[in-house]
């Protein structure tokens, strides 16, 4: 399929290198890369990145990447949604510590001719991982780029053998209350579920991440397999994925059931449909420093900047009424 | 030893004036990103944020003076309560700016859509439309030109508290501990006057 390049780039965004795979540029926006290869006791060892992260191995660059300058290493990793580990943005990253993410093992049933217990390197290296550079845009109406590693989802769904009765695909996050300190309470039901129509998880665009800046996944991004879902609301992409359950019914999602009225099941970003109780037409790009204080707001892209590809899954969909 | 009121205004002032202004240094420095100091990723927001959550505490403390002047049986405290009105009256007033200018960037139509459209921006707005004419009157000036009406105004602060723990509560996401805590706090500080005055009355009868 012939993915064309998203219409929002300026040129002024164009980034004549890929700074991120410049070593000297990787060490400052990761800022802290020193204190991480200290407290390893590794020193500059050749499969670490930024923070002591485990550097991935081979990654093929896709082309259909946004030529936005990504946000930092540090921003990626420091401003976070992810409940299990506590509401503040800041507390994923800081709470995160006594998790971990390997071993790792999935489980695959429902509707396939292979269900199981699958280990993460079973699902993961049969594949060669590609980097794609998407725009993350949450629901809280602000937004990231970030340069994310991964596989297209449907080639690992294609190996797991869907039969003809799937028609959804759902997935569920880990429960481990005792790693994961928001999980001690109850600010949503647990485990975290989310779920995509057969032809969403397909779609060419759904990506299964395993890393982030060319490193294995830091927990507080959903470590150690999550999904990215480029045109829908953040929340779609679901993060420490435990379980994929081929289904002929649609799945409930944690949002949806949690405020029925203000997230949908679909959640795919859309400028002209507002939160009820905020606007979704603009968005804050997330951006540290002082230079980024008096910035603009920016336009919510239909789709995110992807309708070209996705607006053909929903033809005949009310958009309104299935936000 | 005993303290007069003199010696507790003389030394209580400066010390409020330290502690109110506490959250704004920390906030500068957090700018100028001095002594480690950071606003983080979404330095609008944050910014923004601690404005409004330190405006409403101190809008609470504030609040509690005639309780606290009640419980102790001691008129000390009223000293202090123009003073911590006026710094919640700063704090919002920086919260509106920021919104204004940083967050919204002075888009005048979006900021008008979300006053029409959003609820808690419509709440917040009106809060802070409220506490303006009380900030202006609230010298001793205007105190003595307005004589009982002054109280009458200044009854305002009640509805202005209301509709900023309402704003705090409909604007976050899911998780409601924190407005929560607000909003108990103002149940009780209410609640305590809605006492005081039927024990009064049934006193006087």
């Amino acid at each position: 399929m012939l993915i064309r390049k998203p219409p929002d780039i300026k040129s002024s965004e164009i980034t004549p290198e890929r700074y991120y795979f410049n070593r000297r540029e990787l060490l400052r926006s990761a800022g802290f890369v020193g204190a991480g290869a200290l407290l390893s006791g590794a020193t500059g060892a050749a499969d670490e990145g930024p923070a002591g992260h485990r550097r991935l191995g081979k990654v093929e660059r896709w082309p259909a990447s946004l030529k936005t300058t990504p946000n930092t290493f540090e921003e990626v990793t420091t401003y976070n949604n992810f409940y299990e580990f506590g509401t503040g943005k800041a507390d994923p990253a800081e709470a995160s510590g006594r998790f971990r993410p390997k071993p790792w093992k999935v489980q695959i049933d429902g509707e396939t001719e292979a269900p199981g217990s699958y280990d993460y390197d079973t699902i993961v290296k049969a594949h060669t991982l590609e980097e794609r550079i998407y725009r993350l845009r949450c629901v809280e109406a602000w937004s990231m780029v970030v340069p994310w590693v991964g596989i297209p989802l449907a080639s690992v769904l294609k190996r797991y053998k869907p039969t003809s009765k799937a028609r959804y695909v759902a997935f569920e996050t880990v429960v481990r209350p005792e790693e994961m300190p928001g999980q001690r309470s109850g600010v949503l039901d647990w485990p975290y579920v989310e779920g995509l129509t057969i032809a969403e998880a397909m779609h060419p665009l759904t990506l299964l991440v395993v890393g982030v800046y060319g490193v294995e996944l830091p927990a507080q991004n959903g470590a150690p397999l999550r999904l990215m879902v480029p045109w829908k609301y953040g929340f779609k992409s679901i993060k420490s994925i435990v379980r994929i359950s081929f289904t002929e019914k649609r799945p409930p999602t944690t949002w949806s059931l949690s405020g029925p009225n203000e997230y949908g099941f679909y959640a795919n970003v859309n400028p002209n449909v507002d939160h009820p109780r905020w606007s979704q037409a603009t968005e804050r790009r997330v951006s540290s420093g002082l230079g980024s204080l008096l910035a603009a707001r920016q336009d919510t892209l239909m789709f995110n900047g992807y309708a070209d590809q996705v607006a053909s899954l929903y033809t005949g969909l009310d958009l309104v009424k299935n936000f | 030893m005993v303290v007069s009121t003199r010696q507790i205004r003389l030394a209580g002032k400066p010390l409020l004036h330290l502690a109110c202004s506490l959250p704004l240094v920390l906030l500068i420095l957090s700018i100028a990103e001095i002594g480690g100091l950071r606003l983080g990723p979404n330095p609008q927001l944050y910014i923004r944020d601690v404005l409004g959550e330190w405006g409403l505490r101190l809008l609470l403390v504030t609040l509690a003076i005639t309780p606290l002047r009640r419980l102790i049986g001691k008129p000390w405290p009223l000293l202090f309560r123009r003073l911590l009105g006026l710094w919640a009256f700063a704090y919002l007033a920086l919260h509106f700016v920021t919104y204004f200018f940083l967050d919204r960037s002075l888009e005048l139509a979006l900021i008008i859509e979300d006053i029409l459209k959003r609820p808690y921006i419509t709440l917040g707005m009106t809060a802070f439309m409220l506490m303006i004419p009380l900030a202006i009157t609230s010298t001793a000036g205007w105190q003595r030109r307005l004589g009982g009406r002054w109280l009458q105004l200044h009854r305002l602060i009640y509805p202005i508290a209301v509709l900023g723990c309402w704003h705090f509560y409909w604007l976050v996401k899911k998780d409601l501990r924190e407005p929560l805590v607000y909003c108990g706090l103002l149940a009780i500080l209410l609640v305590a006057r809605i006492w005081w005055a039927r024990a009064d009355k049934t006193r006087a009868a």
